[in-house]
């Protein structure tokens, strides 16, 4: 079973590369981008037998290795 | 002193540190590969090198804190040894929940490799011991990701039970919360440092002014 992990770092915590990319944006003249925030998306291929016990694994992993919930986020699901 | 180093793939300072450690102490260091399950029995001090383990990939230091010695570094700790982390070090440190907040990317989005001024915030640890109180010194600094976060309630709690060792003073180079260079363990006896000591410690490369922690350090288990 496919899940997908999605990291993005949380709200009010310093995201340089968001920033950079917002930038790049505003020099190719989208100016209307305001804000960008820059996170990670990990495809995972895992060993369940149905969605709940797949997205319990995927949430285990992110929660122990994944993300750092200090200063990330994460969202599980399953595809 | 007995002294182990942790070397993971990656890590690059294990040399340096224990150039460092002899220069304080008059004995060498073991290493220790990141595969090892346990620690040698009767060591003072674990240290944590600087580098770059696996790449920094997924975060600076979150594969590194998941390998199998971290679970008995993790276990020493906890039967209150002490341990040491620099740089690539200290992010381990706070990725294997060891010490609180995390290390993000430098407020100047760029790789530092520079001189930066310390300052001593504590000389009652086994890590300061060996410096005038107050005392500022110069030291250099390497890394991509040394900009300290942790959210408002943990600053106020390092900053009331007196855990920030060291502070960058003069300037804060890479945008640290309270210009926080160096955090301890509520026991004080984990440290998490991002410039690096060891490289301060022969006036044939840049002087010798953080011998002190070093030295400190020696003394401080030949008494025990």
């Amino acid at each position: 079973m496919m899940l997908r992990v999605t990291v993005m770092p949380k709200p009010g915590v310093l995201d340089p590369e968001g920033r950079a990319i917002r930038q790049a944006l505003g020099h190719l003249g989208l100016d209307a981008v305001r804000e960008v925030r820059a996170g990670k998306v990990m495809l995972l291929d895992v060993a369940a037998d149905d969605p709940a016990a797949a997205r319990a694994l995927g949430e285990e992993a992110a929660r122990k290795l994944l993300a750092n919930t200090v200063i990330e986020s994460f969202t599980v699901e399953v595809l | 002193m007995k002294a182990a180093i942790i070397v993971f793939p990656g890590t690059n300072r294990e040399r340096d540190m224990a150039m460092a450690l002899a220069a304080g102490s008059g004995e060498a260091p073991q290493m220790l590969w990141h595969q090892e399950r346990s620690l040698p029995p009767g060591l003072d001090l674990v240290v944590l090198p600087g580098g770059f383990s696996y790449g920094d990939y997924l975060r600076s230091g979150a594969i590194a804190a998941r390998s199998p010695i971290m679970d008995a570094v993790r276990d020493f700790a906890a039967r209150g040894g002490y341990v040491l982390g620099v740089c690539n070090g200290f992010q381990i440190l706070t990725e294997a929940g060891l010490l609180p907040g995390a290390l993000l990317r430098n407020i100047t989005l760029r790789f530092l490799a520079r001189d930066c001024w310390l300052r001593v915030e504590r000389t009652d640890t086994v890590f300061t011991r060996g410096f005038a109180p107050g005392a500022e010194f110069a030291a250099t600094l390497a890394h991509g990701d040394g900009n300290y976060y942790a959210d408002a309630e943990t600053l106020a709690m390092l900053e009331g039970e007196g855990r920030v060792i060291f502070r960058y003073a003069r300037d804060n180079p890479n945008g640290s919360a309270h210009a926080i260079a160096g955090i301890c363990s509520a026991n004080r006896r984990v440290l998490g440092l991002m410039p690096h000591p060891e490289n301060c410690v022969d006036p044939l490369t840049g002087g010798d002014q953080a011998l002190p922690m070093f030295r400190g350090l020696a003394e401080a288990f030949a008494l025990s």
